[in-house]
């Protein structure tokens, strides 16, 4: 029987990677005492010595020594969904899940086409501002200014990537036009927004709007500051897709232009596709930071999900309970953010794979 | 009409003139409006207030400021605390994310896992979000009284940090930074330049030493000349009544704002390093072991250099998205350049002109800023094959 080689040894291996010379040996002991102890800690505060139950909250503080998550017992609601009435929180719930949904449906191969994904989008969209909204069926009418937690944070990026996404396919393409001065001046405007911070942007679009339009085309404060942060968004992705499309050897458009291709039928049917490939890990980093940066909002005034962790804990009641909702909260972006660039990674890594 | 829409020359320029021409119409049209509502509210619009007493103070601040002093004068104060803040910040974010980067690529498995949690876990979290956490923390440290004591020269409390400082003026504490800045310049400029090129090595190393020693013995004299008379040289924090005396206190925004975006930073700058490392071929390394290098000189004479050059382009995109990042100050009440503006439009009620003057601002400093490292990328720069790719 032929033997197969299976690499070395489980003993070796590990000879190999962790004590290979006396330095590394040292450091990784080092490193291990350190990982030890850190593990420890932790799991000293948030379980063994953690206080669980609200029942107990007398415990807490400074003297169990302990995590107090009783806290996010008690106040879960508030870190979700914000100052949604509480009788109808189940549909903000459901209208959260739809778009995590529809996220999830959007990774299945089947739906990557653009007709495909934008109609996918479009729908599981509309159920989330139906459902949130209401005004029909029974359902009552919730008004944006009572959105808050989770499902704001899910509303403006969902919203920004939405809008921002075509957005920046126009730019992308008139940044590439073959007319000097359309390009030239897109070049400007793009290249300005994208050296000015999102918060300054936002805050912009926050209060300095309404000075410069006129009245009927200021709207709701949080339409507008979507709306500024869908134009940050589409400058990034714009210099992302142009990349993608300058990655693209010259073959390709001039092919499409000898078989008597229209301008329409190259971007939409030989150039954007490709691009697009191309430009994907780009893109899925740049929808994580967009995801991230949604928390700024905060500071203009909205009730997302970190404010409303920060009102959890902003009561008399629980105001030395900042670590736990910090952490709770963190785990919820971590859980999104994790999720989107492992994902990101896979799609790499799957690239890589078909080019070779 | 038609037969003009036809010729592909004509439709060109129609269409330019047209998207120019609309672009110009919506800033006139903003302008018109802007000016028509300002009427209405009675504001004038123009930058006299900038002559104006703030009537308000500031709580950090590296220059001398009363609340007498003028708006232009809280805006520079603003200016100087966000490029104080960003070059601290970036300091400690390239030191973190160096030793990221290194420990992720340094083939000790323990390392890489500690390097990899590192960068997954604050990659991963909003920047806003960290700085809410330190600052939660940071302010419910023990009062002074408790405040913890590291080695008797420096403390921790909920009030700041105390460290010990010198005696010297603001003034030579700034011209011996500058030095430094001048100094890295000229070292940069031995290396790099040609005339230099075919010096001997020992050589190399001899004026370079010089120059360090130089700008230490001007740094020195510099701090004497500006020390203030009759105090000890040191100047240690000590504990009385309810508060600590003498030394420097770091506030908690500031440090917050310090802490926040250097380990955010760090774990970015990490990946960047990380990539560089990769990009610097295995026969480079296998090469350095076939002269006889020690591993040592393998890593600070080939590998190092060789991975910061290829990561420089990424590593400026960085530095401005970091420096952009000094924004959240206002988040946690730390008088950045944004919040004095925030807090300018508030006093002052002259939106549009400080709006203009912020985003002004960040233009210049950006840049600036990548004008400046693109010149160190051009001076420092591969200019063979080295790196794969």
């Amino acid at each position: 029987m032929a033997q197969t080689y299976s690499g070395p040894g489980v003993f070796k291996r590990i000879r190999d990677d962790y004590f290979s010379t006396r330095l590394n040996t040292v450091v990784t002991l080092g490193f291990a005492a350190f990982v030890i102890w850190v593990v420890w800690s932790l799991f000293g505060w948030g379980i063994q010595q953690a206080i669980w139950s609200p029942a107990d909250k007398d415990h807490c503080g400074h003297g169990s020594g302990g995590a107090c998550w009783a806290v996010i017992a008690a106040r879960w609601r508030l870190i979700f969904f914000g100052l949604f009435p509480f009788e109808e929180q189940w549909r903000s719930g459901i209208a959260c899940a739809a778009i995590v949904l529809t996220g999830g449906l959007s990774c299945v191969p089947w739906f990557w086409s653009a007709r495909r994904l934008s109609a996918l989008w479009i729908i599981g969209f509309a159920v989330f501002y139906c459902l949130m909204r209401g005004g029909f069926f029974g359902l009552t009418l919730v008004s944006e200014q009572n959105w808050g937690g989770l499902s704001l944070t899910i509303f403006i990026f969902a919203s920004v990537t939405l809008i921002g996404m075509p957005l920046a396919i126009v730019f992308a393409l008139l940044r590439q036009s073959r007319l000097p001065w359309i390009a030239r001046t897109m070049g400007v405007v793009i290249d300005t927004i994208r050296s000015l911070p999102l918060l300054s942007i936002l805050f912009t679009f926050a209060i300095v709007i309404p000075f410069v339009l006129p009245g009927w085309m200021i709207g709701d404060k949080l339409y507008r500051v979507i709306v500024g942060y869908a134009l940050f968004f589409a400058c990034y992705q714009a210099e992302i897709i142009r990349g993608g499309i300058q990655s693209l050897p010259a073959g390709q458009d001039e092919a499409a232009m000898a078989l008597g291709m229209s301008y329409w039928n190259r971007i939409s049917y030989i150039i954007l596709p490709q691009a697009f490939r191309n430009a994907l890990p780009a893109t899925i980093n740049q929808l994580v930071i967009t995801f991230k940066e949604t928390s700024l909002v905060v500071i203009i005034g909205f009730f997302e999900i970190l404010a409303s962790g920060n009102a959890a804990y902003g009561n008399a009641e629980w105001n030395f309970a900042h670590v736990e909702v910090y952490c709770f909260v963190g785990l919820i972006y971590f859980t999104f953010v994790f999720a989107l660039s492992r994902y990101g990674a896979y799609l790499e890594r799957r690239m890589a794979v078909v080019e070779r | 009409m038609l037969a003009l829409l036809k010729q592909k020359s004509y439709r060109d320029r129609t269409l330019q003139t047209l998207f120019v021409g609309g672009l110009a119409v919506m800033l006139v049209i903003f302008v018109m409006t802007a000016r028509t509502n300002l009427e209405a509210q009675g504001m004038t619009s123009g930058f006299d207030f900038l002559e104006r007493a703030t009537g308000w103070g500031v709580s950090f601040s590296l220059i001398d400021f009363s609340t007498s002093d003028s708006y232009l004068k809280v805006i520079w104060v603003g200016l100087l605390n966000s490029l104080f803040l960003g070059v601290i910040s970036m300091s400690f974010a390239t030191i973190i994310g160096i030793a990221i980067g290194i420990m992720r690529v340094s083939g000790n498995k323990m390392a890489e896992l500690i390097g990899t949690i590192y960068v997954e876990v604050f990659r991963n979290l909003p920047l806003l979000l960290q700085a809410f956490f330190w600052y939660a923390i940071l302010t419910t440290l023990p009062k002074p009284r408790d405040a913890y004591d590291i080695g008797g020269i420096a403390f921790l409390s909920g009030r700041g940090v105390y460290l010990p400082g010198l005696n010297v003026s603001g003034l030579s504490v700034f011209l011996s930074a500058i030095g430094l800045v001048i100094a890295f310049a000229v070292w940069l400029n031995l290396t790099t330049s040609r005339r230099f090129a075919k010096m001997m090595p020992k050589e190399k190393t001899a004026r370079a030493r010089s120059i360090w020693l130089a700008w230490g013995f001007a740094a020195c004299v510099v701090m004497a000349m500006g020390r203030i008379p009759d105090t000890p040289l040191l100047n240690l924090p000590y504990l009385k009544g309810l508060n600590f005396r003498e030394g420097i206190r770091v506030s908690p925004e500031l440090l917050t704002c310090i802490v926040a975006i250097s380990i955010y930073g760090g774990a970015y700058i990490g990946e960047i390093v990380r990539a560089g490392f990769n990009a610097v071929s295995n026969g480079q390394k296998e090469a350095g072991f076939a002269l006889g290098l020690t591993p040592w000189q393998i890593f600070t004479r080939i590998r190092l250099p060789l991975a910061i050059r290829a990561v420089m382009p990424m590593l400026i995109n960085q530095y401005v998205w970091l420096f952009k990042a000094t924004t959240i100050g206002i988040a946690v009440g730390f008088v950045d350049f944004f919040m004095v503006i925030s807090t300018s439009i508030n006093q002052s009620g002259q939106t549009l002109e400080l709006i203009a003057i912020l985003m002004g601002g960040f233009l210049c400093i950006n840049y600036t800023m990548a004008f400046a490292l693109n010149r160190v990328n051009d001076a420092i720069k591969l200019k063979g094959t080295q790196a794969r790719g």
